[in-house]
């Protein structure tokens, strides 16, 4: 066990604390694992494809959620033994803030570029994140080993769209093995090392935290300044909580024990935590009886920017939401969730969330882990509501809409988003941030590939935008977004009536401009979804008392059963019984009965 | 001064056939190779009636309805036998309709005159189609020729001739199904009862419309050609007393089904029958074991056919009554349907009524002609 614990003995000239800034699928892991393995971190026996991701769903979308840590015990060409910590970041808009924290942590980053493909959208938004943290940047271009690589096109690339010298860049090859003794060598001599004085007292970074069904909560930290040692009782700066170290330990990549952490090291903590909300990313962690005088810059609460209501399909699931809700909470404490009861859909929870990717991640791993079938509201941003008395109200929920005559004005998130696209598909790229209410920033060629920086309102990106960018371009666009500023709209709540009766769960604010096409595409949704009744069922889209759209239901002309006679009685009786339970799964509104799939159905987000 | 017991009818299911038609899912057995158990079954039949008389006490009885399968199978002898017996066993109404059902083939109307001579005086002659290309896809044993031939000759031997026909079958227009059934009517039918096709679950018709090769009708045009049902029917001088029965005058209605809408009591025997009989001031439903091995072990093991009583709640009974009721013109009672908090003032039946479903007056509730054709979802909006 001794003799695992050496870092107390390695001077900060030979650390070197670095992330991997990329674009998804263009090798991230694979460089990582690569590292991992020409350092013996693992026997090759060990090494399992892509350790670093290693939750079921990171796996699955080639992404990483949560930032995760390695260290790398590597002896360099000039003879001496470097501690080299990798920090892999979640590499998705949504997840910005955990990235701008663990890139905090490095003194360097390595951008890795496909040699074939080139400078993608998420690209750009996590390189300029690197170089705000004021990081040395190395550009490695991976797989070089592939027929279609240009290293001299993705270069120039590199140089003429982030405005990097790339003349330098290491080539290297993270599947065949090739160039990978040149990147360890790169980090060593082109990353500057960590600097900090041990004598001062503790200040930490707290980058990241999880919820360890065993260890309880486990804190990622960077020592800034000080030493942590086993024991020694800590101080939350901004809350103020007080816990006492119980491990201390650094990934190699396997949790291996330590008595203390110095400056510029990253290792994990334990400490008895009770929920990962106590940890919040970014704080500041100091010594309880010495503090440090000035805590970290950067500190900011993670807030949601798009919400949508979780319903159990049937009601009875409930509590079982509850508690799984509550236990994702525990891990992720950006997920935002209150109760809400909808008439249509009974009761559930309105949850926030970072983005739409966290979105899909909650909502997924809800399914997975937890087994439970949900259905989802449309998905919503936070309007700010001016009401005519100067109140200024935020609206998660078009259900919690103020009175219209009470409101002045209606605010609503932009964004900033960049896309790039093959050349042919630029003309439908174009239409579509057209249709949703863009209004084109810039245009500009890299080859064959454009780049289009658009403003767009994020209700109309929450709106399937995505799956439509993907389907315009076969798949070859990419594209990213950061939340800009608030803009008042004419901005209206929509309202869905069936047999004159609104119905909650559908209503939603659309711009004006954009009401009747979104209006009528939900009746005519509905209107196929609705079985027919004894009677003609209007379903029209309505804004205040204005009617925007109407399909009908037809009324069912026949429905008594042929023979009826003697032994039909209790087989008839039995199937009344049934319907009485079938009942729970429709939801009433007004005399029609609408089925829970078609609520399920309706709030699909395909659009157009 | 004592009046008369209260009126009961008697079912006695027959369940074997020829061959099983591809819409049927009703309890029946293939009749060839089971002439043995048929000798037991009988046996087995009588000594339940006895048994039912000792369940059920003295009644008026008002019908006997030989149904199945095909009791036009059966041994003549038997159908006399059986008959006899229950008249002894309870008294006779001053007439007791005697109800067989029969296939229409040249075979069964061979045995027609022997059972008019055992007493039945209702025959409800299968015809289903008087069309070729209908009827083999009905899968039916018998010729349009060959019907009408049997309907002709047990016309002269019966006091009251039932016609069933099966309507709405694939790409059948209103106008072919108004022509088929005009031509039903020249038999001369007392009554008719004319289906529309149900794809009932487990039949071979519902494994074809899983496959997609059997489209069923959808409701539109099952009401198309409801309507034209009730229209050529009723210009024939054919009242809809039910939703699918017709009758030339009240004399033709079929008294044993009157008893099922109207909530009399019943016995029913043979594999599978279902019962409804007075007990404790209440109602029980019987349910005879379903094969026939099962049925005719359970007499010989316990001297009744039941596989099970079930006790019927007040709301149970009078669920039935809301549901058997209103498929007939006189409705139902208002006491029937107290246990469902259903009175003349309800809200529920006020909207019905300012659709012109239904009506209510100090009597009861009744279905309007129109009603009827949307009955099932009548009933789930009062009970449901």
């Amino acid at each position: 066990m001794a003799g695992d614990k050496r870092s107390p003995m390695t001077p900060t000239a030979q650390i070197r604390n670095f992330s991997v800034v990329a674009h998804i699928d263009h090798g991230k892991s694979t460089l990582s694992d690569r590292l991992i393995q020409e350092t013996g971190g693992l026997t090759a026996r060990e090494m399992k494809e892509q350790v670093l991701d290693n939750m079921e769903i990171e796996r699955e979308r080639g992404i990483t959620i949560k930032a995760q840590t390695v260290r790398l015990h590597y002896r360099a060409k000039d003879g001496l033994d470097y501690v080299l910590n990798l920090i892999d970041t979640p590499g998705h808009v949504d997840f910005a803030y955990e990235v701008s924290r663990s890139l905090a942590a490095c003194e360097g980053s390595l951008l890795v570029v496909d040699a074939s493909q080139g400078v993608e959208a998420q690209t750009l938004a996590n390189v300029y994140q690197a170089i705000d943290n004021n990081h040395e940047i190395v550009p490695v271009l991976n797989k070089v080993d592939l027929p279609a690589a240009d290293v001299d096109r993705v270069k120039a690339q590199i140089e003429d769209v982030i405005g990097l010298d790339a003349s330098d860049a290491v080539l290297c090859s993270a599947k065949t093995g090739l160039g990978i003794t040149d990147v360890l060598e790169a980090i060593v001599t082109r990353l500057p090392p960590p600097k900090g004085d041990e004598t001062a007292p503790l200040k930490a970074l707290l980058v990241d935290a999880w919820y360890d069904a065993y260890l309880g909560v486990v804190v990622l930290v960077r020592i800034i300044e000080g030493r942590m040692t086993v024991g020694q009782k800590l101080k939350m700066m901004q809350t103020g909580a007080g816990y006492q170290v119980d491990r201390l330990g650094v990934f190699l990549p396997k949790a291996t024990p330590v008595d203390s952490l110095g400056p510029g090291e990253i290792g994990f903590l334990t400490a008895s935590i009770k929920e990962v909300a106590d940890a919040a990313v970014g704080a500041t962690i100091t010594d309880e009886k010495r503090p440090t005088a000035h805590e970290l810059e950067g500190f900011k609460v993670a807030q949601p920017v798009v919400f949508c209501g979780l319903f159990p399909v049937d009601a009875a699931d409930f509590e079982d939401l509850r508690a799984a809700v509550g236990k994702l909470r525990l891990n992720d404490a950006s997920f935002s969730h209150e109760m809400e009861t909808s008439a249509a859909l009974g009761f559930g929870f309105r949850c926030g969330f970072l983005g739409l990717l966290h979105l899909e991640i909650i909502q997924e791993r809800l399914s997975r882990e937890f087994n439970l079938d949900l259905i989802a509201t449309a998905p919503s941003v936070i309007y700010k509501i001016t009401l005519t008395n100067g109140d200024v109200l935020e609206l998660h929920n078009p259900a919690d809409m103020p009175d219209p005559v009470r409101i002045e004005s209606i605010a609503e998130p932009w964004i900033k988003a960049t896309i790039f696209t093959p050349d042919e598909y630029l003309g439908a790229v174009i239409k579509l941030c057209q249709d949703r209410r863009g209004s084109q920033r810039e245009l500009s060629y890299v080859g064959t590939r454009a780049m289009v920086v658009y403003d767009l309102p994020l209700n109309e990106v929450v709106f399937d935008f995505y799956d439509r960018l993907k389907s315009i371009s076969k798949g070859y666009a990419s594209f990213d977004y950061q939340l800009e500023e608030y803009r008042t709209g004419d901005l209206v709540k929509m309202s869905i009536l069936v047999n004159a009766e609104p119905v909650d769960a559908l209503s939603m604010l659309v711009h004006r401009n954009r009401a009747e096409a979104r209006g009528r595409s939900m009746c005519e949704k509905m209107k196929d979804l609705i079985p027919p009744h004894m009677f003609v069922i209007p379903i029209q889209a309505a804004i205040g008392g204005k009617i925007i759209a109407r399909e009908t239901v037809r009324a069912l002309r026949k429905d008594v059963t042929a023979k009826c006679y003697g032994g039909d009685a209790s087989r008839k009786r039995k199937l009344l019984d049934k319907q009485k339970e079938g009942k729970k799964r429709l939801r009433q509104f007004g005399k029609v009965e609408i089925p829970q799939e078609a609520f399920i159905a309706a709030l699909k987000m395909d659009d157009d | 001064m004592s009046t008369a017991p209260p009126a009961l009818g008697v079912y006695v299911h027959w369940p074997y056939c020829a061959r099983i038609c591809p819409y049927c899912d009703f309890n029946v057995y293939r009749h060839r190779g089971r002439q043995a158990e048929q000798a037991a079954l009988v046996d087995a039949i009588a000594a339940d009636l006895v048994a039912h008389r000792a369940l059920a006490g003295d009644h008026t009885l008002v019908s006997i309805f030989f149904g199945g399968g095909t009791p036009s199978l059966m041994d003549p002898a038997d159908v006399a036998r059986l008959i006899a017996l229950c008249r002894r066993l309870w008294t006779p109404a001053e007439t007791v309709e005697i109800s067989l059902e029969a296939n229409p083939t040249d075979a069964e109307a061979q045995h027609f005159a022997a059972l008019a001579d055992a007493g039945v005086t209702r025959l409800s002659l299968g015809v289903q189609s008087l069309e070729h290309g209908a009827l083999k896809l009905l899968g039916r044993n018998h010729g349009a020729e060959e019907a009408a031939r049997a309907a002709r000759l047990a016309r002269g031997l019966f006091p009251q001739l039932s016609l069933d026909l099966i309507y709405a079958l694939p790409d059948q227009t209103p106008g072919a199904w108004a022509a088929a059934l005009e031509k039903a009517l020249t038999l001369d039918p007392d009554h008719v009862s004319p289906y529309q096709l149900t794809i009932e679950p487990g039949t071979a018709f519902d494994r074809a419309v899983r496959r997609g090769t059997l489209i069923p009708p959808d409701d539109a045009r099952g009401a198309d050609l409801y309507d034209v049902t009730q229209h050529i029917l009723s210009v024939h001088g054919y009242s809809a007393y039910e939703v699918s029965n017709h009758a030339r005058g009240p004399a033709a209605m079929a008294r044993h089904n009157l008893v099922y809408w109207r909530g009399e009591a019943y016995v029913g025997v043979g594999p599978g029958a279902h019962g409804r009989l007075r007990r404790d001031g209440g109602w029980v439903a019987t349910e005879a074991a379903r094969t026939p091995t099962a049925y005719i072990q359970a007499l010989s093991d316990k001297g009744l056919g039941h596989a099970q009583v079930d006790i019927l709640t007040a709301q149970d009974r009078a669920e039935e009554r809301l549901l058997m009721g209103l498929r007939i013109e006189e409705g139902v009672r208002w006491d029937e349907i107290a246990a469902l908090d259903l009175h003349p003032g309800s809200e529920r039946i006020a909207g019905l009524a300012a659709h012109g479903w239904v009506r209510s007056d100090a009597h009861g509730l009744r279905a309007t002609p129109e009603g009827r054709r949307l009955l099932d979802g009548i009933i789930r909006t009062l009970i449901v």
